[in-house]
């Protein structure tokens, strides 16, 4: 007869972290322990493209578009590849996008698993590197080809700024200034960041430049999606501030997102840069 | 032959409950009062840091009295249990009942286990739901038995007084403020000598309160309520007198020391009765192992 008691391991006192009790209690609920036959399995499932980030003063706004691609098709036109990761950062994701959806929704029960059991939150370089130690554990399946790269970024209180985090998929982790992208469009993003980004930005203009950031990326990636204007589909946008995160409302992206477009009517290629 | 003591079930379990309550007893109190918006957790706790009032889940809130360590490790298993269940299933999977059910297997397996030493804790489970009659309370004991509570409902020391303070104040439907004003005045209703009425300000800075609020935008609707909004919500209230210590409480100079006399008619006192001497009382001689046998009946 099975004890009916809650297991043993609930109640030993130990570690805080959720993927540690996870790997432990129940192993194959952990995303990087699934087997996966040799080969290629990149192909299978689909893609999520490019993440963009940038500070300014008094915090730090990430963006994602909204297309996943398998191959030559669009898999979805509307996927959310930004998500908030706790009341005080965000995390985006580009990279096989199933595994990278499970590996948020697993970071996201870590910190507050900590949060709840600790009675206080992580620092925001022990969230990078928690995060780290996930990706780090995902590295055989990275190898086949289901690689997961995010982009983590929170506003650190005790330093009161926003800080951007870059990742390889080896869990590598890079703390980035100003500002950074990751995915298919993010060589273009980056691009057009340097020529837009400014240090005093407020937040509206932050949003702004990542804005034309991801619009220039879907200009030259085919795996970037930019603003689908028919369907009225618009990036996700998380603004992080002192007094916490939050997802800008699609209002407020789509006419931010319909003035740039109403510029570039004008003007494709997009604002023009001083030469000197 | 020696016969080991026969000890009936009855006795047994009704030792290893006077024992679980003694230690129960021995702490200050908690409240949970049920709202307009949720449910309101208020105990005096002088301590910031240990906490009795915590957060298991997005709407799910855990209140303990008793050993520190005892239920620290419960709720420690209740965020385990539920962020398992979460990330399994879905957020909206976690519910209290589960959590309750979950608590009320463990306790009652340890009370009747006879190698353990009984958990010394009561517990609440508290869930709210979209509107106030959705909302559940659940009052768990040392032995697992389940209690579904309505209105309010107060565990640890003092109960009995508190409860009966809240019986005759306690409205439905409560706004926060009044709530939490009926919460504390109950709280220091209790700690006046045995016998005399009177009624004692709970200090601010000694309250530990929490509350589950479902006009709360966020998904975790679990928030303690800082001093300084205490005193906003709670107005003037004259001068405050701070508790009388309590053996929960820890002392920087000295261990706790459990006081001299056993009086079996108070169940809150710490000196346990019925422990043999550790010699013979009449020959002075220590005691031997295994105890001798029965000396042979004169008759034989």
């Amino acid at each position: 007869m099975s004890d009916p008691r809650l297991p043993a391991a609930y109640l030993l006192p130990g570690t805080s972290s959720f993927s540690d009790f996870l790997s432990v209690q129940s192993p194959d609920l952990l995303p990087s322990r699934r087997a996966v036959p040799q080969g290629h399995a990149g192909d299978l499932a689909p893609h999520g493209t490019t993440i963009v980030a940038a500070t300014f003063p008094g915090g730090v706004v990430m963006a994602g578009d909204r297309r996943a691609t398998m191959g030559n098709i669009i898999a979805q036109r509307d996927i959310e590849k930004v998500f908030p990761a706790d009341e005080f950062s965000a995390v985006g994701i580009a990279g096989s996008a199933g595994l990278a959806v499970e590996v948020v929704r697993l970071f996201q029960t870590e910190l507050e698993h900590y949060e709840k059991i600790e009675g206080t939150t992580l620092s925001t370089d022990g969230k990078a590197n928690r995060l780290a130690a996930l990706i780090r554990s995902n590295l055989g399946m990275a190898m086949q080809g289901l690689a997961v790269v995010p982009l983590f970024a929170g506003y650190d209180l005790t330093v009161d700024q926003g800080r951007i985090f870059s990742y390889d998929v080896t869990g590598g982790r890079y703390e980035e200034t100003a500002f950074h992208a990751v995915g298919s469009g993010s060589l273009f993003a980056r691009g057009s960041l340097k020529k837009l980004y400014r240090e005093d930005l407020n937040e509206e203009g932050c949003v702004t430049a990542v804005i034309q950031a991801l619009y220039d990326a879907a200009d030259d990636d085919s795996a970037t999606g930019g603003p689908d204007l028919t369907r009225r589909i618009f990036p996700v946008v998380q603004v992080i501030t002192a007094d916490g995160g939050r997802r800008m409302p699609d209002a407020d992206v789509a006419e931010i997102a319909d003035r740039m477009i109403a510029g570039r009517m004008n003007r494709p290629d997009g604002p023009a840069a001083s030469l000197t | 032959m020696s016969m080991p003591f026969y000890v009936s079930p009855e006795q047994l379990m009704k030792d290893r409950a006077d024992f679980a309550r003694k230690g129960i007893a021995r702490g200050r109190s908690v409240v949970a009062v049920q709202y307009a918006d949720g449910v309101l957790f208020v105990s005096e706790n002088p301590s910031q840091a240990l906490h009795k009032v915590s957060e298991i889940y997005d709407r799910i809130a855990f209140a303990a009295v008793g050993r520190y360590n005892e239920f620290e490790n419960l709720r420690i298993a209740g965020v385990r249990l539920a962020d398992m269940r979460g990330y399994a299933y879905d957020r909206r999977d976690v519910t209290g009942r589960g959590l309750a059910n979950a608590y009320a297997q463990t306790l009652g397996t340890i009370f009747s286990s006879g190698g353990e030493k009984p958990y010394e804790v009561e517990i609440f489970v508290a869930e709210i739901g979209d509107a106030a009659a959705e909302d559940q309370l659940y009052r768990l004991t040392y032995d697992g038995q389940v209690a579904d509570e309505h209105g309010y409902a107060v565990m640890g020391g003092a109960a009995d007084v508190v409860a009966e303070h809240l019986a005759n104040h306690y409205a439905e439907g409560a706004s926060l403020a009044e709530a939490l004003r009926v919460a504390v005045a109950a709280l220091g209703h209790s700690e006046n000598d045995k016998g005399k009425s009177g009624d004692r300000v709970v200090p601010v800075d000694h309250l530990e309160v929490a509350v589950l609020d479902r006009t709360r935008i966020q998904p975790r609707k679990f928030s303690r309520l800082r001093p300084a909004r205490l005193r906003e919500l709670l107005g003037d209230r004259g001068p405050e007198t701070p508790g009388a210590p309590s053996d929960e409480d820890s002392r920087p100079d000295a261990a706790p020391t459990p006081s001299a006399t056993d009086d079996p008619a108070d169940p809150t006192d710490q000196v346990s009765g019925g422990v043999p001497p550790l010699e013979d009382p009449t020959t002075g001689e220590p005691p031997i192992a295994p105890p001798p046998p029965d000396p042979p009946s004169p008759a034989s």
